[in-house]
């Protein structure tokens, strides 16, 4: 479909654009669109719109944890019932709003809104593609992830509450609705919600890994496309291999729900009757789930990596230290995600020779980790950095992405396991090394990228702003959540009050509670920049970041098909800056070496010779392929 | 204190906050003229601010570490609990130093290379020798932990001493229950989950001989002191976990798939009184797997004591088939007279029989002996 409109563009696009367009209708052009610009802006709108609830759920749980004497009669008018006549949270839906901020956080904003967005919008503008390749899939994946979010935000306002046996929904807790009242009605939307979420990132993920793979431009190989191009594409390949896992565990989860079978259930007596399920092993389900869960750790971060390292490069105007390093390392973390699995599970009673097998394989995780981590440090020295908020975001994700990795070398031990397992210990890691870096890239991207998106600018010293008490906030709230986890503080508890052992720590408790809802506070900063730039912000430059990738070459405004005439042919790197003896310090990608003579190395000056070669080649331009 | 130290700081960051947006102001006149120039607006303030959030946050955190180090990993008292202790501090002596030196950088770099007009970055893609050092060195030191993390976890998860103390503890909807093997045969009897009531709360199999002189308790956990307990860990409904804290315990309680630890606790309730100066310190068992509403509140006492009072103690427990001689209908024939020594005289009488017309009385007489 996208073929035939693309032919019509190519026909107008002498001069008359306009005309194009008045054949598309409101609901074309904004809504059942095919373009990927406007899904990409489909999926960050959505995705911010779960953030702003994720988080204030957590800013609940933490008023409770934190502040536990405090009166939430305040809070009557939105949660009702679930606040007490004295004012205090339900633990039952205490145990709700913790498994909710969980599966929100990780899938519906840091894996559909950051992946969804960026992949989208950047895959076919860095590549030098019209679209994707297929743009009536490429919405299919954005309704059905509509559709999983209308099914999650329903359950939000069911009589018993939505799911609440932890963002993991371990079996039996979430199979049996007589063991939680979470278990009955929310838990089969959140089942529902998360088939339908499956099939969403199935269907983008199809769409990335064939769109880099057929659709680059000419001369655009793949040791020149920039490092965010690579970090989708591993993405996507992570989340089409794993995600399937997620869905056959769900629909066996929901077998066992519903249709009596026993592939999590055995020896159950719950509300004084004994289960007739004998044989089945709720571990089957941890290690199905986690087989996707540890890999959609990655599949969270690594589209924040590929942002953070185009960002830093550019705004240290320097390339990118190890460009092929950290290609390798981002292999490396992806293949090692999928056997790393079951460090989730030392403690489970899984067979311990197991547990060393995996904990060896975990720690080599450290290795390429590190690698990028020092990788990006070498790309700030002797750069000549501008502190965009982009880059700010960027420079604060490598900050959070080492602090919390550093935590993951003692976790993935299994002998500090045994202690450390479940605590606040595991939650201040992830939240730094994964929920707090991938956020980062999400702004990172957000910033770097409205202009392009938008065609305007958000506001500089307000992204400024929002960095500092985000960056600072983020740690106040974890640094101290660590301490609280070598305490041996479980985690998912409603309060603190039941256990000499935990009957300590109220201060510490108060000042991450208190921390978190400054960084919450801080957080309306970009709401209001982002919600203000989009219709009233200073109109952006054709380059506002003198950057060298594809996207800068597009109109300001990028209409359907994105470049208006010949897609640029692509003759270099897209990491060229500050190259000694060049004019400016940056070259973009489609400026050919032989227009470069006093910047060349002697390898470049020999590919002069191919230019003609590339620019001969047409091959991939979806609106010429007619021909 | 810390509400203070989150106004200081927020104070701190408004202050800059302003300072920024002023200089914002001044800089717009100045950048208008040049627009093909890179907008570097506030460039100064954020360098200066990462020097700034440095040092501030080195201090914050030496001071906040050593404020909170007093309830860090509460007093170990088993054995192996002390070795992943050292193994803990260990790693984290290791890992601080990439922690400081890592921070330290990238927030010195961020602050000494931020822009200049008129200088030019170094074009500096590559150096394969710095690539390989950091790949080997984090891979030796990855390779130590492992060693010395796999030693402890294989040590750890061998198989108990033949010696060992075996003690089954349930998890149910929402607390623990222990069993003991009783004084005369030292062994657990079999158990099914379909033998569950009200009662009989573990499903004890008294088709099994050994199961006559098992006895339960759902409020505490006695176990001796400098012995090899072995934990057989089962659960009822969902999944728990055992978490003993001081004991550095932590194993899941699985429906259908039996678990097991084993540890040597090596301080008494008494000694860990006396030690913390806590006459009221007790030890304690948590779960540490979300099982539902009462989670949070899962508690079980551990009582830790000499061989001469923990077997006092076992001796003075009135065994399952004391408490409900009923039970005894449950029994095979040919076992009757092996289960009539653990039921009391009185109560055995009337029970023989296995009458439903009794159980009131055996009920009452088991109160009464307890």
């Amino acid at each position: 479909m996208s073929a035939i409109e693309g032919l019509e563009t190519a026909h107008h696009h002498a001069g008359e654009h306009d005309h194009h367009h008045e054949a598309q209708n409101f609901w074309q052009k904004y809504v059942f669109s095919e373009d990927h610009k406007v899904i990409a802006k489909q999926y960050l709108i959505t995705g911010i719109l779960w953030a702003v609830i994720g988080i204030t759920m957590s800013i609940i749980f933490r008023i409770q944890l934190g502040l536990p004497d405090s009166n939430l009669s305040w809070l009557k008018p939105i949660l009702g019932g679930w606040i007490s006549d004295s004012g205090k949270l339900d633990p039952n839906f205490y145990l709700a709003l913790v498994t909710m901020h969980g599966t929100i956080m990780v899938f519906f904003v840091l894996t559909a809104g950051l992946s969804g967005t960026f992949s989208n919008f950047l895959i076919p503008l860095q590549i030098g593609a019209r679209d994707m390749a297929s743009g009536f899939m490429n919405m299919l994946s954005y309704w059905f992830f509509f559709l999983a979010s209308v099914i999650m935000f329903a359950s939000l306002f069911l009589q018993n509450g939505p799911a609440a046996g932890g963002w993991v929904i371990y079996p039996p807790l979430s199979a049996l609705p007589q063991a939680h009242p979470g278990s009955g009605m929310g838990m089969t939307l959140w089942l529902t919600s998360m088939a339908f979420f499956i099939v969403s990132q199935l269907l983008g993920g199809i769409n990335y890994i064939t769109t880099v793979i057929n659709l680059r431009t000419r001369g655009m190989s793949f040791d020149r496309l920039p490092l965010t191009i690579w970090s989708f594409l591993i993405t996507a390949v992570l989340g089409l291999i794993s995600f399937p896992v997620l869905l056959s565990s769900v629909l066996l989860l929901i077998f066992d729900r519903h249709f009596g079978t026993s592939f999590y259930l055995s020896d159950i007596y719950i509300n004084g009757e004994a289960l007739p399920n004998v044989g089945g092993s709720p571990i089957l389900f941890q290690h199905l789930f986690w087989f996707l869960g540890h890999p959609e750790v990655y599949i969270v971060l690594l589209p924040g990596l590929g942002i953070t390292s185009e960002v830093i490069a550019t705004n240290s105007r320097k390339p990118i230290f190890g460009y092929r390093a950290m290609i390798a390392s981002m292999l490396g973390i992806a293949f090692l995600a999928f056997i790393v699995w079951a460090h989730h599970m030392f403690v489970t009673g899984m067979n311990p020779f197991l547990g060393s097998v995996f904990m060896f394989l975990t720690l080599i995780i450290a290795v390429p980790s590190a690698v990028k981590g020092f990788n990006y440090i070498t790309t700030l020295w002797k750069g000549n950095i501008v502190f965009t908020p982009g880059m700010l975001f960027s420079i604060g994700l490598v900050s959070l992405f080492v602090s919390g990795g550093l935590t993951g070398i003692i976790l993935g031990n299994s002998a500090l396991d045994i202690q450390l397992h479940d605590t606040y210990f595991v939650v201040a890691h992830f939240h730094l090394v994964m929920g707090a870096a991938s956020a980062f890239g999400l702004f990172a991207g957000v910033y770097h990228w409205f202009p392009k998106m938008f065609g305007r600018m958000m506001s500089t010293t307000l992204g400024q702003i929002h960095f500092w008490f985000t960056f600072i906030g983020i740690y106040m709230v974890f640094i101290p959540m660590h301490y609280v986890g070598i305490a041996g503080f479980p985690r998912r508890y409603y309060q603190f009050t039941s256990y000499d052992f935990t009957h300590k720590f109220m201060d510490m408790n108060m000042f991450i509670s208190i921390a978190a809802i400054l960084t919450f506070l801080a957080q309306f900063i970009f709401l209001w920049n982002f919600f203000y730039s989009i219709f009233k912000g200073r109109r952006a430059p054709q380059n506002p970041w003198r950057s060298n990738t594809l996207e800068w070459t597009a109109p300001i405004n990028p209409g359907h098909g994105n470049w208006e005439g010949e897609i640029p042919a692509v003759y270099r790197w897209s990491y060229d800056y500050s190259k000694p003896g060049a004019k400016e310090d940056f070259i973009p990608q489609n400026i050919p070496y032989s227009q470069t003579l006093e910047s060349n190395f002697p390898h470049e000056n020999e590919l002069i010779s191919l230019e003609k070669t590339i620019e001969s080649q047409n091959f991939n331009d979806q609106f010429n392929s007619a021909h | 204190m810390y509400i203070i130290i989150a106004l200081v700081a927020l104070l701190f960051i408004v202050l800059v906050g302003v300072v920024v947006s002023k200089l914002q102001g001044v800089l717009k006149g100045i950048n208008k003229a040049e627009s093909t120039e890179v907008d570097t607006s506030g460039n100064k303030v954020n360098g200066a601010m990462f020097i700034i959030v440095l040092l501030i946050g080195a201090v914050a955190i030496t001071w906040s570490y050593l404020h909170a180090r007093e309830f860090f990993l509460p007093e170990a008292s088993s054995i192996h609990g002390r070795r992943t202790d050292d193994l803990f501090w260990f790693s984290m002596g290791i890992l601080t130093i990439p922690f400081i030196i890592v921070n330290f950088l990238i927030f010195f770099f961020a602050w000494k290379y931020q822009h200049k007009k008129d200088h030019r970055a170094t074009f500096y893609p590559e150096n394969h020798r710095l690539e390989l050092i950091w790949t080997i060195v984090p891979a030796v030191v990855m390779a130590l932990l492992v060693f010395t993390g796999w030693k402890a976890w294989s040590d750890i998860t061998s198989d108990a001493p033949r010696d060992a103390e075996v003690i089954e503890i349930t998890g149910k909807q929402f607390n623990w229950i222990a069993r003991y093997s009783g004084v005369s045969d030292n062994k657990l009897g079999n158990y099914n989950y379909k033998l569950i009531d009200p009662q009989n709360e573990v499903g004890i199999d008294l088709s099994d001989e050994n199961s006559f002189d098992d006895f339960t308790n759902p409020s505490e956990l006695h176990i001796p002191v400098n012995r090899p307990v072995l934990l057989k860990i089962r659960a009822r409904d969902v999944l728990h976990s055992v978490f003993i804290p001081h004991m550095r315990v932590k194993m899941d309680a699985v429906p259908g798939m039996p678990t097991k630890f084993w540890f040597v606790p090596d301080k008494t309730t008494a000694e860990m009184r006396a030690e913390l100066g806590d006459p009221k310190f007790d030890y304690e068992i948590a779960c540490a797997e979300v099982c539902g509403q009462g989670h949070f509140s899962m508690k079980m006492r551990l009582v830790v004591e000499d061989e001469a009072s923990y077997k006092k103690w076992c001796a003075e427990q009135a065994t399952f088939l004391q408490t409900y001689p009923e039970y005894l209908a449950k029994v095979p024939e040919n076992l009757k007279a092996k289960a009539m020594k653990y039921v009391p005289a009185e109560a055995a009488a009337p029970a023989a029989p296995a009458d439903s017309t009794t159980s009131g009385g055996g009920v009452g007489t088991s109160s009464s002996l307890r």
